[in-house]
């Protein structure tokens, strides 16, 4: 088969790529309104009233990890290298099981919005709560600042849009969402989505195997043909395994750690919802992983790699060129709208966890000692909303230009450093105080920055000299630090009321909250 | 609510709880980190085609997605079945 030809719209303004994506916004912003009628309370805002099922759930949790840049990045890379995009793949999925096992039913019983409301449930709230707020706006600004500069340029790309417009169009529909909608607006919007990305994949995915008998081994044998045996063996992605061994401990303990999911256990029912959700969304994000390794083996061999590199260097278009070469200019809008709502839907998630670490955390239990009126706690949730959404605004304009592909893996190892640690010790060990506590978690944060800085990535790739410390990603030397620093700094001054209150903590964690109880204990 | 402080019954399932999730996540970090040891350290089998079309990394990967899924499934049925049961003979 011969490469097609390099022509192609992308980049120019394409009618059903706008219509499909006007007609997204025009759904998800109807949504809204709906939602902002049923969103009256603090409750309802950050947990849709926990009124959410676990099928509704599975979906949204798959539509807040499912990201443009996995959809894009992860096809590109599997068109590019081959069998190197799986590795990556299983990566990001072995964090769901991890969740599964260890947090998603303890965190449901024993939390309210957030998971620092885990971690203080028998420590002092004031310190617990304003590191575990430093742990989740830190991931929680890395992570935007990736899916911003990942949009400006992506939609730039796709619809011919400036950079700017296109950071102001995403943060401002985000915006709306958040900010009038809630958790309600938000977990349809990511509902919506993951329906939209999973089929839409599904479909380019079954128009590329048509082509080869519904047989993807025909497929990877015509790529063995095009490109030699070794599109089916690892490449260069794996060179050291202590490389790959760090990378793969921030995937699999970071999901665990990541504000935007823990937040969404809260907007279920009850411990079973959570554990089944997790199940669907494990399901979903592993079939939807599988299509994109068919679709990268399809745009290899339906394109081949100089057309796909000669419109983008980093093979991102890789899923919209194939989509345009099997189904033409629309099957390419239908494509692109789907990559924006995916952007847009994911900023949501992240605008809401960061404004329950501002409100909730600092402003009604630091700031306010946890005595804040209902209608306060609601104004100043809009607030922290509206701010964050700017915020996002800024740092995509500011960040322009920076390769900021390594923030998603700085927001995952800092997740597994700063967040896993003290969450699974608060639930598992009798033992753990809050000195413990804000220790390990400002410990894990801030050697994960640390070292993050000081790896070839930033000294090597960005600043162009010798690196202090010779991997890309941290948690492999930061999350066992977390732990042991959360474990030496409790035993070195034991905290009688913790430990006193560990039973309350294990009867909460598995038999869950009393009907009308206050959710989080009096201190 | 003031649980009673010492409750054999609870402490009993909350500890086979606990077991049965650090037997399950050790299963999910054997296959994922064999998987990528066998990555990182021999890469011929990896790329040694069984059939036509198909090599091992390709297989493993694959299974590495489907096992930690049907790991999930095996947790979720155990829940569902043996420690929902339990709990509910606690909460009377």
């Amino acid at each position: 088969m011969n490469p097609q030809n390099v022509e192609t719209s992308i980049g120019q303004p394409n009618t059903t790529a706008i219509v499909f994506f006007l007609a997204f916004v025009g759904l998800t912003l109807g949504i809204t309104y709906w939602a902002a009628r049923r969103t009256k309370t603090t409750s309802e805002f950050f947990t849709a009233g926990g009124g959410v099922s676990a099928v509704q759930n599975g979906f949204a949790l798959a539509g807040d990890f499912m990201s443009a840049a996995s959809f894009l990045g992860i096809a590109g890379l599997v068109a590019l290298s081959g069998f190197d995009g799986l590795i990556y793949s299983v990566g990001w999925l072995v964090g769901w099981p991890v969740v599964t096992f260890l947090i998603a039913e303890p965190l449901r019983n024993l939390g309210k919005y957030t998971f620092a409301d885990v971690v203080a449930y028998r420590l002092k709230q004031t310190p617990v709560r304003l590191a575990a707020a430093v742990g989740t706006l830190t991931v929680v600004s890395f992570y935007l600042i990736a899916q911003m500069v990942g949009a400006g340029n992506l939609i730039r790309m796709m619809f011919g849009l400036s950079y700017e417009a296109a950071v102001l169009i995403v943060g401002g529909v985000m915006i709306l969402y958040v900010l009038f909608g809630g958790m309600i607006a938000t977990t349809w919007v990511q509902i919506v989505k993951a329906v939209l990305l999973l089929a839409g994949a599904s479909a380019l995915a079954l128009m590329v195997l048509a082509r080869f008998s519904y047989n993807p081994l025909a497929l990877f044998r015509e790529a063995v043909a095009q490109y030699g045996p070794e599109v089916l063996a690892p490449g260069k992605l794996v060179s050291s395994p202590l490389e790959a061994v760090s990378l793969g401990l921030a995937l699999m303990f970071g999901t665990a750690g990541l504000p935007h999911i823990l937040m969404r256990f809260y907007t279920v029912p009850n411990a079973k919802a959570a554990r089944g959700s997790v199940f669907y969304a494990t399901g979903l994000i592993g079939y939807f992983y599988l299509v994109t390794f068919i679709l990268g083996f399809g745009a290899s061999v339906v394109l081949g790699r100089a057309s796909i590199t000669g419109v983008d260097k980093g093979g991102n278009m890789a899923a919209p060129l194939l989509a345009e070469a099997v189904g033409g200019t629309p099957f390419l809008g239908f494509i692109s709208a789907v990559a924006f709502a995916t952007i847009l839907a994911v900023v949501a998630g992240l605008t809401l966890s960061g404004a329950a670490a501002l409100s909730h955390d600092l402003w009604t239990h630091v700031v306010r000692r946890g005595q804040a009126p209902e209608h306060e706690q609601l104004r100043v949730a809009r607030l922290a909303s509206f701010g964050l959404g700017v915020l996002a605004i800024i740092l995509g304009i500011v960040f322009k230009g920076q390769n900021v592909a390594f923030m998603v893996g700085l927001a995952f190892a800092i997740a597994a450093s700063g967040n896993f640690p003290a969450l699974l010790l608060s639930m598992a060990w009798r033992g753990f105080t809050t000195r413990g506590a804000v220790a390990s978690m400002l410990t894990g944060s801030v050697s994960a920055v640390l070292l993050i800085f000081l790896s070839p990535t930033v000294q090597v790739e960005m600043l162009g000299r010798a690196a202090l410390f010779p991997l890309k990603n941290p948690a492999l030397v930061t999350m066992p630090l977390a732990f042991f620093v959360g474990w030496v700094v409790s035993l070195l001054k034991p905290e009688p009321e913790a430990s006193d209150r560990f039973p309350e903590v294990r009867h909460r964690m598995h038999v869950g909250a009393e009907p009308g109880e206050n959710v989080i204990a009096p201190h | 609510m003031s649980p009673p402080p010492h409750n054999p019954r609870l402490e009993e399932l909350a500890a086979r709880r606990w077991r049965v999730a650090a037997v399950l996540t050790t299963a999910t970090l054997v296959s994922y980190f064999g998987f990528i040891l066998l990555v990182a350290f021999n890469k011929p089998l990896m790329g040694q085609q069984l059939t036509p079309g198909l090599s091992w990394g390709i297989l493993l990967g694959a299974l590495v997605i489907f096992i930690s899924w049907a790991l999930t499934g095996i947790y979720v049925r155990w829940a569902n079945n043996h420690y929902d049961k339990a709990l509910d003979e606690l909460r009377r």
